[in-house]
């Protein structure tokens, strides 16, 4: 008995934190890679409608995003639904010169799978979102994914 | 100089707190959520008078128009839209092969070999300028309920797996879009509800 008490009297090791760095770069190194680094700040406030029928957008790259909604800054902008291309505000006219300076920075290959996200409030009124769409038509950017999340049937016709 | 100095290590206790704050950089500024939603196609923009107005049988038509009081209106009568799924895949199948829905043509598909399919149906879908989107999202999405609902049901019979799970290059997948194919007209909104 002696033998072991002898033994536990001497002190405690302390856990070796050698590999601690390694573990930490292999995190920011998962990190890295998966980031997408947000591109645009929103200047409108979107809560998108809820769906069941949804679909995961695959390639990042092939999408190009139009965002439809109420100013955030209400003492500016007022708050009559806007469309928001890249980083500003923009008008419906200004859709055509958009889809096609998205075009241009997509291979020949890929533009045929050119997709254009339309991510719109759950409140904004339809007629400006046709418009859009219309707009959309004429600069024939014919694949649109209108965004939305999956939600509850209790959600998805929470306006009826 | 008899001995050679030893190189001093450089002390990487340091390290694991710049990879750390680094980690939390990174961790903060990831958007990991990636879209989603329904796709659509929509229909290209008509050339210029050279739109052959088609007739469309009335018994081919499925009309859904939405006001701007989120109301529907089907086939001339107001529904609730918790009804709207089983209407438009009574529609869509026309399995009892009724007169005032849509006639079935004959027509030879892979894999299912010669099957009668409303090939000539169109589900029009008419909304309002006032409606609202989340409305018209939850409408779209019934609609695409009923169809998907259908072509679960078909693969699952035909083929054991269900329809989301065929891929995209698939003939089965093909087969059963052939069957069952996707027509959503959408009409240019009117100004009807006033707003």
């Amino acid at each position: 008995m002696t033998k072991f008490a002898r033994k536990s009297k001497g002190k405690k090791p302390g856990i070796n934190t050698a590999s601690l760095p390694d573990i930490v770069f292999m995190l920011l190194f998962f990190f890295m890679v998966t980031t997408v680094l947000r591109e645009t700040n929103l200047k409108v406030d979107i809560f998108p409608p809820f769906a069941s029928e949804i679909k995961k957008l695959e390639k990042k790259s092939l999408v190009s995003y139009i965002y439809i909604g109420k100013p955030l800054q209400k003492e500016v902008y007022g708050t009559a639904p806007r469309i928001q291309l890249n980083d500003a505000f923009a008008t419906k006219e200004k859709i055509r010169e958009f889809i096609s300076s998205e075009r241009e920075k997509m291979t020949e290959a890929d533009r045929k799978k050119m997709t254009v996200s339309i991510k719109c409030d759950k409140n904004v009124e339809m007629g400006i979102v046709t418009d859009v769409k219309e707009e959309l038509k004429k600069a024939s950017a014919l694949k649109v994914n209108y965004s939305s999340r999956s939600g509850t049937q209790r959600e998805i016709f929470s306006n009826f | 100089m008899s001995r050679r100095r030893e190189l001093q290590e450089i002390n990487a206790g340091s390290m694991a707190d710049i990879a750390f704050q680094l980690l939390i950089f990174f961790l903060v500024a990831t958007t990991m959520d990636t879209d989603s939603g329904i796709f659509r196609i929509l229909p290209p923009k008509p050339e210029e008078e050279q739109k052959e107005e088609k007739e469309i049988k009335e018994r081919n038509i499925f009309v859904v128009l939405v006001n701007k009081d989120n109301q529907l209106l089907v086939e001339n009568e107001l529904i609730d839209i918790r009804n709207l799924r089983e209407a438009a895949k009574e529609f869509i199948a026309n399995p009892a092969n009724r007169g005032d829905l849509p006639e079935k043509v004959p027509e030879e598909i892979n894999y299912f070999g010669v099957i009668p399919v409303t090939k000539f149906h169109v589900i029009s879908l008419q909304n309002d300028r006032g409606t609202s989107y989340g409305t018209y999202i939850a409408v779209q999405n019934e609609l695409t309920a009923a169809y998907n609902e259908l072509r679960d049901e078909l693969s699952i019979n035909k083929f054991g797996i269900r329809y989301n799970d065929l891929k995209d290059d698939d003939d089965r997948k093909e087969a059963i879009e052939d069957v069952y194919p996707l027509k959503i007209s959408e009409a240019v909104p009117k100004n009807i509800g006033g707003s």
